[in-house]
Order: structure tokens, then C-alpha cells, then sequence
């Protein structure tokens, strides 16, 4: 297999990166050596083998729905690199 | 003897006869840091006043007749557990300046113990390395030998217990990550069941293969560890509700009964022939102990490599999403739209081996691929699972070696990812398949760095791999044995 480095450069945009031309070039060639071996499971037959996503069988961990204590404003925002004491401020979007 | 060559568990005899307080025993651990840390750099950060406060406060607890099972012990955990006394940086230049505003389910449960936080850990970047090499600040070095990697990703909690800066320590497992470095630093080590301890607090990697666990000096001492750490937590629901045993209790003379399977494909090629002999050796004790040997097979162990760099990296790059620049961590001030922000902030905030796993998980998960990548390796770790039940069915647990070698040279492997991620494949599969595993020092290597021996057993079972690791420790009489520093 052969990934392209155009290919990397659009999973890169869907990844929310700025990859430099190096960067791109060295990681095309790792990417390609990556999913070329992982080609590899391609020797298994896996028609109707079910998916594991989850290591165990947990299924529909609720709790009751009561009100309990949350983060409070403040320190939810204390970590954030712009703020107003209200929001997170992002660059303008509309 | 000084105080912090003692392991936890003769710590605590001191402590409840009172021959020792827990200040004598933080102080001496703080005069080791400060002797040894040049050289193993496993400390990202260190919190000297707030551990001496709190080891006043546990000896006050103690003259009460108060305090719960790890009162006055300082310990330490990796940089990707939350704590609201210290930063969290996951290694990352993206969360350097991080202060948590909760704690993790495992920090608060060693505070409720009585435990002293001495500081947290070194590690790969968000935990995604095999040497912790990938940390943004420092790499940590292995104690057995200066230069040399120590393992990863939790390469510091390793280093840090071999050389006795802590009693003891936590670190992550998602794909070897806890046993790794345990076996290359000479330290036990064990990845709990997945859903054993809570996840809450733990900075997510790979949500459905994550699980902490303990790095300590001996196999007691782990015992103590899994008691404080582990049980449900409502806070994460994927820990599971159900009861934990007093693993303490385990640790018997003699395995008589018990049948412990040899998977022949982890003994393949590219098998370093010292650590094969060593465990080998380790093997032959366990059955002069009494245990019976079969050997058992792992059909699939040769495509858990590929299954598990395609849905570690793909759950690694949901879960790194949320590293935008917006909410925490670093952001480009310079960017006019949010898209650019994004971008920018994410690129100039992450190192390369993560941006490289979020390129692949992308590429796994992305329209026209994700059958081919994701949805094939979920159906090969279901092949994997099985694998496991299977063998499960004639033995107990099985042993093999952790590593394929011993600790290499910083940098010698560096440049070559795939390489790397190979010398993973012994230990992929417990997290593929959710079941514990634990590494056990077993032996050393002719140029005098340890090889441990990794034990695995089937879902909830972890009193067995601790009975049976206790039996390999009182047999391999290295327990005591130190690495020379300074």
C-alpha cells in the first residue's frame, strides 16, 4: 500500500492539524509502514464476527436521575486561556 | 538501613509499632530525591511542603489510634492521574501550566488510606510511548543503568520505585504500560482487570483499554496497593460493582493445584535468548512450588500489534479532540478564527508521536477506511478475547516474558515507530482483551539489568497472579536487590 502525502494532509485537516512539509513527508512514510503491516489482519476471514468495542458486557450504567452538586463556574473556567468569568472566549464565528 | 529503602509494607510495621513517623519516613524519601534525581529525572513535579504536612497530619491521625491501611506512606503517581494539589501535564506541552479541579477516584482513595502525595511522575506524552522518551520536559532513566531507557509509558512511577524515591507508585496501562517499564526497571507491576479500578480523573487515551494500576517493590506491597485502589467508583461507569478480595490474603506458600499455561507464540522470534533463559528459570520455580505446566496457545498473538495500533490510536484521537485551545491548556494567542485556533494551538502544543497516533485513528475511523482498519481490528480483538477465554479453560494463568529484551539505550529506537511498536506484542493483548496481567522481577541479564516475567489470568482473577508471583519472588531471592546510584 502507498499512502499519499495528500492523503495525510486531508486526515490531518480533519484532525485539526498544521503539519509543516517535513512533518508531512516524515509522517507519510511512517503512516505507510503503519497501515501497510496492519494490512496484515486482511489474512483473517472475519465475515460475521461480531466487534468487541468494550472489554466487558457492561450495559446501561445509569443512576438515578437526581440532582447532584457540579463543577462550580469558576473553576470550570479556571483553566481556560480566555475567559470572562461567564464563558470561554473564542475568536469572533459569525 | 535508611527509611526509604524499605518497602511499603516494613514501612508500615515501622509505623504502627512506632519506630518510625511518617515525617522521618517523607523526609528521608525527599533526601533521596534530592540525592538520586539528577541522574533518574522521574519527578515532573515534587511538592516538599504540602508531603511533610500531610505526613504531620497522619502521624497525628496514628496517635489517635486513627488511619486507614496507608497512613504516613509517601507515594507518588503518574503525571496523567488529576490532582488538584499539583499540575497535571500528561507530559504534554499542551497541558504544562494544568492544575486539575477535581482528583482523581485513585489520588482520593490513597488520601482516604492516609497516604502522602509526594509529587507525580514522568511518562510519554498522554501516555502513548514504550520508553518515555515522548515526555515534553524529560526523559527518565532507567536506575539499573544511567542512560537507558527505564520503559513506558509509565516510565517515572518504574524508575521512581526502583529507586526508592517513593514506596510506592501508580501508573496507566493501555498496552503494557504498567508491566513494561516494571520489568525493565526490576519493580512489580500490575494492570488491573479492566473495570477493576475507576477511570475517573484518569486523562483518557484509549477509554476502552486504559486501567491503572500499581508499581511497587515487592509483590506484598502490591497487594496493599490493589486494596487501596480498587472497586466501583459511580463516577466511572465502566468500573465494575462487584465485590474485591482482601488480595493480601493470596499470597500462600505453594502452588499445589494450580495450572499455569506457557503460551508457546510468546516465546517466538526476535525473543532476546537471555530473557528467555531467565524466564525460563523463573518457570521452573513456579513448578517447584507446585504447579502444574501445560503449555497453551494464543493463535491471534501475531495480529494483536496491528489490531491494537489501529483502535488505541483511533480512541486516541476522539478522545484528544478535546484538546482545542479553548477550555484548558496552551492556546496560540495569535490565530483571528476559531478553525485557526484550533489548528495552531493543537500543533504547536502536541510533540510528534501523538500527533502521529491522532493521524492514524483518523485515518482508521474516516469515511472509506473505517471498515477496512477499525472495524476489522474490533473483529480481530474479538478473536483475540476468545483466544484468552480458551486458554483460560486448562490453565489458571499463564507467564511469559514482558519485553522481548532488556532496557536499550536512550535514543537507540527512536526513529523508527513501527519498530518500537513491535516490541510491544507481549503485552498488547491484556488490554485487548481486558484481563490482568502483572510483571514479577524474575531475573537479570548479563549486563545486569532485570528481566521480569509477565502473569496472566483470566477476568477478576488477580489473587491468583499475586499468589503466584509471591511464590516466583520467595523462589528468585532477588527481591531485595538494588540498583548502585549516586
Amino acid at each position: 500500500m502507498k499512502i499519499t502525502q495528500e492523503e495525510v494532509q486531508h486526515v490531518a485537516k480533519l484532525a485539526r492539524l498544521d503539519l509543516t512539509a517535513a512533518e508531512v513527508e516524515r509522517m507519510t512514510g511512517h503512516l505507510d509502514a503503519i497501515l501497510s503491516y496492519a494490512a496484515k489482519l486482511d489474512e483473517l476471514d472475519t465475515t460475521g464476527v461480531a466487534l468487541t468495542t468494550h472489554p466487558q458486557a457492561v450495559v446501561n450504567a445509569f443512576r438515578d436521575d437526581e440532582v447532584q452538586e457540579s463543577l462550580p463556574r469558576e473553576r470550570a473556567l479556571a483553566n481556560a486561556p480566555e475567559q470572562n468569568g461567564e464563558s470561554f472566549v473564542v475568536p469572533r464565528i459569525i | 538501613m535508611e527509611h526509604y529503602s524499605l518497602t511499603l509494607h516494613e514501612a508500615l510495621d515501622q509505623l504502627d509499632c512506632g519506630a518510625v513517623t511518617s515525617v522521618a519516613l517523607t523526609e528521608s524519601v525527599l533526601a533521596r530525591i534530592d540525592a538520586v534525581e539528577p541522574q533518574v529525572q522521574a519527578y515532573l513535579a515534587l511538592d516538599r511542603e504540602g508531603a511533610l504536612r500531610q505526613a504531620e497530619q497522619a502521624d497525628a491521625r496514628r496517635k489517635n489510634g486513627q488511619g486507614g491501611s496507608l497512613c504516613g506512606i509517601p507515594l507518588a503517581v503518574k503525571d496523567v492521574l488529576c490532582t488538584t494539589l499539583m499540575p497535571t501535564t500528561c507530559g504534554s506541552r499542551i497541558l504544562e501550566h494544568f492544575v486539575a479541579p477535581y482528583d482523581a477516584t485513585v489520588v482520593t482513595r490513597l488520601a482516604q488510606a492516609g497516604s502522602v502525595l509526594l509529587g507525580k511522575l514522568a511518562m510519554d506524552e498522554f501516555a502513548m510511548g514504550s520508553t518515555s522518551e515522548n515526555c515534553a520536559f524529560q526523559t527518565p532513566n532507567n536506575p539499573w543503568k544511567i542512560g537507558y531507557v527505564a520503559g513506558g509509558s509509565s516510565g517515572g512511577s518504574a524508575a521512581a520505585v526502583a529507586a526508592d524515591e517513593c514506596f510506592a507508585s501508580l501508573g496507566t496501562d493501555t498496552g503494557g504500560s504498567i508491566r513494561q517499564p516494571a520489568s525493565l526497571c526490576g519493580t512489580v507491576g500490575m494492570k488491573p482487570t479492566y473495570g477493576r479500578v475507576s477511570r475517573y480523573g484518569l486523562v483518557a487515551f484509549a477509554s476502552s483499554l486504559d486501567q491503572v494500576g500499581p508499581l511497587t517493590k515487592d509483590v506484598r506491597d502490591c497487594a496493599l496497593m490493589m486494596n487501596a485502589i480498587s472497586g466501583h467508583d459511580p463516577r466511572d461507569s465502566t468500573s465494575i460493582n462487584m465485590e474485591v478480595p482482601d488480595f493480601s490474603g493470596a499470597l500462600q506458600d505453594g502452588l499445589q493445584g494450580v495450572r499455569i499455561g506457557v503460551p508457546k507464540e510468546y516465546f517466538g522470534e526476535g525473543l532476546d535468548p537471555e530473557v528467555d533463559r531467565v524466564v525460563r528459570q523463573g518457570i521452573a520455580m513456579l513448578k517447584e512450588a507446585g504447579a502444574t505446566i501445560v503449555e497453551v496457545s494464543l493463535p491471534h498473538t501475531e495480529y494483536c500489534v496491528a489490531v491494537y495500533y489501529l483502535i488505541a490510536p483511533a480512541e486516541a484521537s476522539s478522545n484528544l479532540a478535546r484538546f482545542d485551545g479553548v477550555r484548558y491548556g496552551f492556546r496560540d494567542r495569535t490565530a483571528d478564527s476559531l478553525i485557526d485556533l484550533y489548528k495552531r494551538s493543537r500543533s504547536q502544543g502536541f510533540g510528534d508521536e501523538v500527533k502521529r497516533r491522532i493521524l492514524i485513528g483518523t485515518y482508521a475511523l474516516s469515511a472509506g477506511y473505517y471498515d477496512a482498519y477499525y472495524k476489522k481490528a474490533s473483529q480481530v480483538r474479538t478473536l483475540i478475547k476468545e483466544d484468552f477465554a480458551k486458554a483460560f479453560t486448562t490453565c489458571d494463568l499463564m507467564v511469559s516474558p514482558v519485553c522481548p529484551t532488556p532496557a536499550w539505550k536512550i535514543g537507540d529506537k527512536a526513529d523508527d515507530p513501527l519498530a518500537l511498536y513491535l516490541s510491544d506484542i507481549l503485552t498488547l493483548s491484556a488490554n485487548l482483551a481486558g484481563v490482568p496481567g502483572m510483571s514479577v522481577p524474575c531475573g537479570f541479564h548479563a549486563q545486569g539489568l532485570p528481566i521480569g516475567m509477565q502473569l496472566q489470568s483470566a477476568h477478576f482473577n488477580e489473587a491468583i497472579l499475586l499468589r503466584a508471583a509471591y511464590n516466583l519472588e520467595q523462589r528468585a531471592g532477588i527481591a531485595g536487590k538494588k540498583p548502585l546510584l549516586v
